[in-house]
């Protein structure tokens, strides 16, 4: 769906021996197997737990404890909005309003399509031209509604090509 | 001749389409046969400018901005590549934009001319300089130097940097660790990313000099997941530093060792906190650590630990260079060397301002800023993120030191400021100050935790009008509960901009 791969067992593992040797390892494994799947798959959390000798309890402690990593597939493009003070002064919350009514989700919801994930988000370093927006790895300024609308339109049509 | 052409790289001017710039200049150029060379410059921070696009002439380098990509053509047909300054967009001479030429940058003083990633422009803009110093100094001649400047550290609690290099210097221990916090989680400030983004090497090396001086061989970056322009930028900057023996087991031939590797943070704000942000870099959850012991004797994986805010370290190069002395002669009373102020929110002029320390709020606000952007009467200001207080006019002429800050009941932290327009509700302001904590408590202690929850609930019914007067008490005692007894600041400053609100905004609780 998200053009990633689909995980497996090995597909995980590959990605823990590949770091399970690094003073403080958890977080730069959670990183890597979300980087590549899209998210950290409840299944992975014995594995984990196996390799950095630690118990289940304690990894899902860490993995809710930090707002970045989920444990279920979002849709094809994240798309965060800034609800922090300097987007606020700019309009953010018109813009949050606009957003989950047109794309008909709350935070943390994924589009009826599985295309967007609507996620929150306190600052993007974008404070200056304000109110930001993050679509995968690219930031986004001075994004009124029209502006977000234009960068949903080109996300889906993009989409329907590769498909 | 080719011209050269600067487009910058930088998270700002990339979301203002500084990449679709960049192509189209290069496309232009092909079909007209022009040529040019575009270099990925860093920003020079004039925001409101983004894309900001310099042509390199005898003169000088002119500015043109903010560019769109449709603007383009205009512009080469106006002559950019001949380096012809007449067009709507021109700016003149880049380095005589008065936002620009009224500071004193230091730390900045690189920012935007190079390209971030070359080792030869940092080179040949001084860069390893303090480092090759350095090398010819014992650890405890580095500290003196940095006590020398004065620095205090730029995190927000501006505790004297050279006292906590002295302590980890102190510490004996098989391994050190020098931490660069830039987790960078302030609304309103963006000043530690345009170090990574538009001169890492800066960072690199204050930190290298930060491992020679209290003997630590190994470095992490924790840098926050929001900044995937700064995360790329920093591990490429940090690959060819590598490469060029600026990092690793022969610091510049010297037989000295200093390894340096970047960690993701992931979305935890709490995590900037100094104590919490060594838990995270262990592998674990973000909690808080009662102090004592500090860091610099129990830090990561219970070793001695410098923990540094970036801005911190990446002044740290300057004064080896140049001296600590010469840091000092800038700045005022305690508040000595630059502080670089970010200017952001509803803001005309909005960017990165380094200043000696003791210009006021307002001149910043009104003579670099130029007020709203709304063009509407400015009415609020947050200085120091989502735990400082929100300023009324009555103190926009508190000097930016430290202290005078404090003598207001108001912060510094690490510099950012965010304006508001007449627009703003300030009640909805204060509930989100509270709510902001409810998301980024670590949990670890009550006041925090329940008290930040119920901090959103009375807001609520003061805004509702339900029982306001008796809802205000509560209000204030629940305030002063959490500011005595939390554990770290995060439930002990969330107070401040709520009381700010009822002490200088009480109106805006009535309506
Ligand atoms: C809730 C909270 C958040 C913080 N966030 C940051 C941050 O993002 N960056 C930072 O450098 N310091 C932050 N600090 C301050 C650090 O605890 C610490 O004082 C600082 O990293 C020390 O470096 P310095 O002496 O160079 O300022 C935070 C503190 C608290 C209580
Ligand atoms: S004040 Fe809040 S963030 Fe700080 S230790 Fe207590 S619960 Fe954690
Ligand atoms: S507050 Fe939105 S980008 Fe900083
Ligand atoms: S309950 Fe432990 S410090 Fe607050």
């Amino acid at each position: 769906m998200s053009g990633l791969p689909q995980w497996t067992p090995e597909l995980i593992q590959a990605e823990i021996d590949a770091l399970k040797h690094k003073p403080g390892a958890l977080l730069p494994i959670l990183h890597a197997i979300q980087d590549k799947f899209g998210y950290v798959p409840t299944e992975a959390v014995p594995q984990i737990g196996d390799a950095l000798n630690q118990t289940r309890t304690e990894i899902h402690g860490v993995i809710s404890f930090y707002h970045h990593f989920r444990t279920s597939e979002p849709g094809s493009h994240t798309l965060q909005i800034c609800r922090a003070e300097a987007c606020q002064s700019m309009g953010s919350r018109a813009l949050e309003a606009h957003a989950k009514a047109s794309l008909n989700v709350d935070y943390h919801g994924t589009t009826a399509d599985r295309e967007i994930t609507l996620e929150p988000v306190y600052c993007l370093g974008n404070c200056a031209c304000a109110p930001s927006v993050r679509i995968g790895n690219d930031i986004h300024g001075r994004v009124s509604p029209e502006k977000f609308d234009r960068l949903v339109s080109r996300l889906t049509t993009r989409a329907l090509e590769l498909k | 001749m080719t011209t050269r052409i600067f487009v910058p790289c930088d998270t700002t001017a990339l979301a203002m389409g500084a990449d679709a710039v960049a192509a189209e200049i290069a496309r232009q150029a092909k079909t007209r046969g022009a040529q040019v060379e575009i270099i990925r410059n860093g920003s020079r921070g004039l925001f409101w400018l983004e894309p900001l696009v310099e042509v390199e002439t005898a003169a000088g380098r002119i500015g043109f901005g903010p560019v769109d990509v449709e603007d383009v053509s205009a512009l080469v047909e106006a002559g950019l590549f001949e380096g012809a300054g007449e067009h709507p967009l021109a700016l003149g001479l880049v380095e005589e934009i008065p936002f620009l030429k009224n500071q004193q940058r230091l730390t900045f003083a690189r920012s935007g001319i190079t390209d971030p990633v070359s080792v030869e422009d940092y080179l040949a803009l001084d860069g390893f300089r303090g480092l090759e110093k350095a090398l010819q100094l014992s650890g405890q001649q580095i500290v003196d130097e940095i006590k020398a400047s004065g620095l205090r550290g730029r995190g927000g609690a501006a505790f004297p940097t050279g006292i906590k290099w002295q302590t980890v210097l102190n510490a004996p221990a098989e391994q050190k660790y020098i931490v660069c916090n830039a987790d960078e989680g302030d609304s309103g400030t963006f000043a530690d990313r345009m170090v990574m983004e538009c001169d890492p090497y800066m960072l690199i090396e204050g930190m290298a000099i930060a491992g020679l001086a209290v003997d630590a061989t190994q470095g992490y970056i924790y840098l926050r997941s929001e900044y995937p322009v700064a995360h790329r930028l920093m591990n490429m900057a940090i690959e060819r530093a590598y490469a060029a023996g600026y990092l690793g087991d022969n610091l510049m031939g010297s037989g000295r060792r200093f390894d340096l590797e970047v960690r993701l943070g992931a979305g935890a704000y709490i995590c900037g906190e100094e104590t919490s942000l060594l838990e995270s870099l262990e592998g674990k959850r973000g909690l808080v650590r009662a102090k004592p012991p500090l860091p610099a004797i129990v830090g990561l994986f219970g070793q001695p630990t410098v923990v540094n805010n970036v801005l911190s370290l990446a002044a740290v190069p300057f004064i080896m260079h140049k001296g600590g002395e010469t840091y000092a002669s800038y700045g005022m009373g305690r508040s000595l060397g630059t502080l670089p102020m970010q200017l952001a929110g509803n803001v005309k002029q909005g960017g990165l301002i380094e200043l000696a320390f003791g210009a006021t709020l307002r001149q910043l606000m009104e003579d670099f800023g130029g007020g709203t952007f709304s063009g509407r009467p400015l009415r609020s200001v947050q200085v120091g993120g989502p735990l400082g207080a929100y300023l009324p006019e009555s103190q926009w002429d508190t000097p930016l030191d430290y202290e005078s800050f404090a003598a207001v009941g108001a912060v510094l932290g690490h510099g950012g400021v965010v304006m508001f327009d007449d627009t703003v509700d300030m009640g909805e302001q204060a509930r989100f100050s509270m709510e902001f904590c409810v998301v980024e408590s670590c949990g670890k202690c009550t006041p925090c935790r329940i008290g930040s929850t119920r901090g959103v609930e009375v807001i609520d019914r003061i805004r509702a009008n339900e029982n306001r007067e008796a809802n205000l008490e509560l209000l204030a005692d629940l305030c002063e509960t959490m500011v005595d007894g939390s554990l770290c600041a995060m439930g002990g400053m969330t107070p401040f901009p709520v009381q700010s609100v009822m002490k200088y905004f009480p109106e805006d609780l009535q309506r």
